[in-house]
């Protein structure tokens, strides 16, 4: 299976996304902004950081580089396009994704463990996950998820919830929502699920060592998916 | 010419930073503000002569890059 990691100016989770790509079998590939064409993959991931500084709001100035064009037809035409953190912040600039990421509703830098509930299992990324609360990893300044409340019906609607902040028994309540996402809400898909943002970190959590493998599980799910 | 654009979050946005910035007021004694809402100013220096096209250059500008329309509106201001 071949995945390509898009390298933004400021990203910095990159090179994590590669050593998690790789140690569960994907050949992967990374792939400078300002390239225009994509390597043929079967998964294109942008990763966590601060492309272009953050500048003007965090995410908008990547979603105009060259190499998103290819990313933007590659998910228009069904191709597997995972976002994440600041990899997220660009979906949603580039209209991949619906809604916007705002910043932390405490104006606090979260970065912390916390624990999501995953419930839509009807598409290539969480397909066959044998449990529903994993441990992730949070890190950010602008994740407080916000859309229009008729954005928020259709999303409801489409079962574009992909992942939830909670607590460790998968129950959603304002005390696990670390940033003041609506409706606690971790990631959304598009409507066909083939694009998927969210904020927490997979990637962190591959390793006993690091801090936790709930990550290893998601990203050994993954390629068997796509396989 | 100049060209400025003004970037505001909408009504229903929340605006933790300006609500923060309205305690510090509150803290410092201006007790008599109701709210305060944080946005973004850009002056825009452009080669056009003709203040309807500069106009339409930035109002296409805000549009595609300086404003996200899902939580922003903006309003555009002749300067020179």
């Amino acid at each position: 299976m071949k995945s390509s990691v898009i390298t933004f100016p400021g990203s910095n989770c990159d090179r994590d996304m590669d050593v998690a790509l790789k140690k569960f079998g994907f050949k992967n590939k990374m792939v400078w902004h300002d390239d225009q064409e994509l390597p043929k993959s079967d998964l294109i991931v942008l990763p966590g950081g601060f492309s272009y500084g953050d500048y003007l709001r965090c995410g908008s100035m990547a979603s105009k580089s060259k190499i998103m064009k290819s990313v933007i037809n590659f998910a228009k035409s069904g191709g597997l396009v995972m976002g994440i953190c600041n990899g997220f912040q660009i979906l949603v600039e580039a209209g991949l994704v619906p809604g916007v990421l705002l910043r932390n509703k405490y104006l606090e830098f979260i970065c912390k463990n916390v624990f999501v509930k995953i419930e839509n299992k009807e598409n290539s990324y969480f397909k066959n996950l044998d449990k529903n609360v994993f441990e992730f990893h949070i890190a950010h300044n602008e994740g407080n998820y916000f859309c229009t409340n008729e954005q928020l019906k259709e999303i409801e609607d489409n079962n574009q919830i992909a992942i939830y902040y909670c607590d460790h028994d998968g129950n959603l309540d304002n005390e696990n929502n670390p940033n003041g996402s609506i409706r606690n809400i971790a990631g959304i898909f598009n409507k066909e699920k083939n694009v998927l943002g969210m904020m927490p970190h997979p990637e962190r959590m591959i390793d006993q060592s690091l801090s936790g493998e709930d990550g290893a599980i998601f990203f050994k799910n993954l390629i068997n998916n796509i396989k | 010419m100049k060209i400025s654009a003004i970037i505001t979050l909408k009504k229903d946005v929340l605006d933790p930073q300006g609500k923060v910035i309205h305690q510090a007021l509150d803290g410092m004694g201006f007790n008599s503000v109701n709210e305060v809402r944080q946005g973004k100013y850009f002056e825009i220096e452009v080669k056009e002569d003709d203040p309807k096209k500069a106009k339409s250059l930035v109002d296409e500008m805000c549009k595609k890059l300086l404003a996200n329309l899902v939580i922003e509106n903006y309003k555009i201001i002749e300067t020179q």
